[in-house]
């Protein structure tokens, strides 16, 4: 996400890197994209305006203008005033004493408010908690199913009194069922509502009466544009917020509004929604946020990613493996699955500091099809072709190819970059191999493995 | 009720900023003594900024800004110079969708597109609603088979509307619920197909290219289908709603836009945007969650309804 912004920042400051001294002109110039940069992500107006000024006042000092690097001088400046407008609180949830601790979801339609409840009880739960989840949405078709199944998909358990359609009795009574099977989190979806819906905002403030909760986490979505600050504003004012859950990130939408909501509402971002999967929810960091906005890439996301989906004992068999130089196309494929566990490529390049740019200039995604083929490809071999790669010969190198749905040359072309990638491993030796690296498109040469060490 | 009055009492609700703002500014550059000015930097600055918080766009923004302020000399109102900008941007796509909508093939098939919770089910139980009070008979097909009860809330819209649905189980392929719920059409001679689309990022390449496939299927079974594809947006969306207006277009061959969730304070500006940068006409509004609550849009009695006086 915000690729967009952080590449025009990164334009701005490319444009004044090669400056050996700056000017109060170019400042000027630079402030100027800037700007224009973040209305284009739907950063709110008058908080535009107040961070431009900020910028300016430290940016002209004479003792930048002076130094020897004003160019990095001035991205600190822009790197630290994003950070001071996130300000300085912790992501994720604040510890509480409260048994059961309830948390009540809030937000307009279509935030992401069920999604959310799902992801944040899976999260919940790999945390160690035992979450119950109950629907108070008695409004939306289907919406009771909806929040039924994905707690199912999560493996939590779902309050769902039938008939019972008055929301706050059911959050009643899902409070009462948590303090009767043991629940330590009860999450309460709510229905989604505009923020001047009078009668639906006074139904919020009857469920929190009844439930009081420890958080009121505000879903929304990363795409808002200038109305944010008005709709989370409204809520803050009437039922009062906690945090905001940043939904929809994953998509190209720049999340200026994430900005406008902290730094006008005052309330922390706590979490951030970055896919379809219940799984993709973490909780929200605003060093890594700030570095990815600005191009500098988030590495620790990424080795958090791949701990998550790296078994600590297979990486260490691999590496063992490798160092006798016994790596074969099997454990190649078992990398590619890994790494395809991650999550979506794109994302995953998104992480890495300078890919930002890199992504841009290819003009193209990186090709998820092309993983899909390799693995087929591998996996048209049989066992004993992937353990000793050296036996396939021209027939089953055919063979290989119709199986697997491919040509011959692609065949031939996997199998020269994995006696490259052999030959490489060998030779590092004592080091952790990077199969990822001899993938056919020139990615950074970093994977799983490296990042572990 | 009409589209005006529906906006205006969405309006009324909030301290409606924008209205005021406006009007202090029109009123300054309005009065007698300064008419036969051009607008000065100090208005069109403030101009800019009530524009820019209605979501309006960098690009269209400072065309309406510059296109204003050099007055005409009979000194014409700022308001009503402002208001015709935005007409004039919203208009042109309008004409140009009302004139190439003549329809070959039957069942008319119209496909339902856009990002995640934006109100895409919603909007297809308003539309069969209103199709079967114009005397066209639809049917729906629920071609969100992705996420968890979409089929069963578009099932409750059907049984509501009063209108037959073709439904698949969940995670089934949405293409071949198309093609079910097309020869569903022929055989009981439906007017209309109205296909629900499980809500995707705009950036998502895979699920982009299953749209596309579901308009293959659509073209391959009825001559010139999909005949329109609606893109829903929501009001509450920014400068976003153009990167998915442009992503849309390109994969699914966007006719028109469907601007939902007007009944709030947010005034659905990317819109202007849209049809400034993209030329795509806003085909109707959604301005509540009952039945009757969809309208055509009207670009007269939008930008009325934006810009009017205080009441």
């Amino acid at each position: 996400m915000f690729d967009a912004l952080s590449n025009r920042l990164q334009d701005v400051f490319q444009s004044i890197r090669g400056e050996t001294r700056l000017t109060e002109t170019t400042v000027e110039n630079a402030l100027r994209e800037i700007r224009l940069a973040l209305l284009e992500a739907d950063v709110n107006f008058k908080v535009v305006k107040a961070f431009v000024d900020r910028v300016r006042d430290r940016a002209m000092d004479q003792a930048v203008l002076k130094s020897l690097t004003p160019s990095q001088q001035v991205v600190r400046i822009v790197r630290d005033e994003l950070l001071a407008l996130f300000g300085d609180a912790k992501g994720g949830l604040q510890d509480t004493s409260a048994r059961p601790r309830v948390i009540l979801m809030l937000g307009l339609q279509g935030s992401g408010k069920t999604t959310t409840t799902g992801k944040l009880a899976k999260w919940l739960t790999r945390q160690g908690r035992f979450p119950l989840v109950v629907s108070t949405d008695v409004r939306r078709p289907a919406a009771i199913q909806q929040l039924a199944i994905v707690a199912e998909q999560a493996g939590v358990r779902v309050h769902d009194p039938v008939g019972q359609m008055d929301p706050v009795a059911r959050a009643k009574s899902a409070l009462a069922e948590a303090m009767a099977v043991g629940n330590d989190v009860v999450i309460v979806d709510t229905a989604g509502r505009l923020h001047i819906d009078d009668e639906l905002m006074r139904e919020l403030v009857a469920i929190k009466e009844v439930s009081g909760p420890t958080d009121l986490l505000y879903v929304a979505d990363a795409m808002t544009g200038q109305d944010a600050i008005k709709s989370a504003g409204e809520f803050n004012a009437q039922i009062g917020v906690t945090g905001v859950v940043l939904t929809k990130i994953d998509g190209d939408a720049r999340g200026g509004a994430a900005l406008s909501v902290v730094s006008v509402v005052g309330v922390p971002i706590a979490f951030v929604g970055s896919g379809e999967k219940l799984d993709d929810l973490e909780p929200f960091h605003a060093d890594r946020f700030v570095s990815r906005m600005l191009g500098m890439g988030d590495v620790l996301s990424l080795i958090e990613k791949a701990e998550a989906v790296i078994d600590e004992g297979d990486a260490q068999k691999l590496e063992a493996k490798i160092r006798k130089g016994g790596f074969t196309l099997e454990d190649f494929r078992d990398q590619l699955r890994m790494l395809r566990r991650m999550g979506p490529l794109e994302k995953i390049m998104g992480m890495l500091p300078g890919l930002g740019g890199m992504k841009e200039l290819a003009g193209q995604k990186p090709d998820e099809k092309q993983l899909s083929r390799i693995e087929a490809i591998i996996n048209s071999m049989t066992p004993g072709e992937r353990k000793q790669a050296d036996i396939l010969d021209g027939s089953r190198r055919k063979r290989v190819a119709r199986g697997s749905g491919t040509t011959v040359e692609d065949v031939n072309r996997l199998l020269k970059q994995f006696v490259e990638m052999q030959r490489m491993l060998k030779m590092v030796g004592q080091m952790t191999g990077d199969p990822i690296a001899a993938a056919p498109k020139k990615k950074k040469r970093k994977g799983p493995f490296s990042l572990m060490k | 009720m009409g589209l005006f009055d529906r906006l205006k009492q969405g309006l009324q609700r909030t301290t409606q900023q924008l209205v005021n703002q406006f009007d202090d500014i029109v009123r300054r550059a309005d009065a007698p003594e300064a008419r036969s000015r051009d607008v000065d930097v100090e208005t069109a600055e403030a101009l800019e900024e009530i524009l820019l918080m209605a979501d309006i766009g960098v690009g269209a923004t400072s065309e309406i800004v510059s296109a204003v302020t050099k007055r005409s000399r009979r000194g014409e109102s700022l308001r009503e110079l402002v208001k015709q900008e935005i007409l004039r941007i919203l208009e042109v796509p309008t004409f140009a969708a009302q004139s190439s909508a003549a329809s070959v093939g039957k069942p008319h098939v119209v496909l339902v597109v856009g990002v995640n919770g934006v109100g895409k089910t919603t909007t297809i139980g308003k539309l069969a609603n209103q199709l079967k009070r114009e005397g066209r008979v639809p049917l729906i097909c629920a071609a969100d088979t992705f996420r968890a009860a979409a089929v069963d809330q578009l099932q409750i819209w059907a049984d509501r509307a009063g209108v037959d649905i073709v439904r698949a189980r969940e995670g089934c392929d949405p293409a071949a619920v198309v093609f079910d719920a097309i020869t569903a059409g022929k055989a009981r001679q439906r007017d209309v197909v109205l296909v629900d689309t499980a809500g995707r990022l705009h950036t998502r390449t895979n699920l982009m290219n299953e749209l596309d496939k579901i308009r293959r299927i659509a073209a391959r079974e009825v001559a010139g289908a999909p005949h329109e594809v609606l893109l829903v947006l929501d009001a509450t969306v920014g400068q976003n709603g153009l990167a998915q207006a442009r992503e849309f277009t390109s994969v699914a061959g966007v006719t028109g836009i469907v601007l939902t969730k007007l009944d709030g304070t947010a005034k659905g500006g990317v819109a202007v945007a849209i049809a400034h940068d993209l030329q795509l006409p806003i085909r109707y509004v959604g301005v509540g969650e009952g039945m009757d609550d969809l309208l055509p849009f009207s670009p007269r009695e939008y930008v009325d309804a934006i810009f009017e006086e205080k009441w």
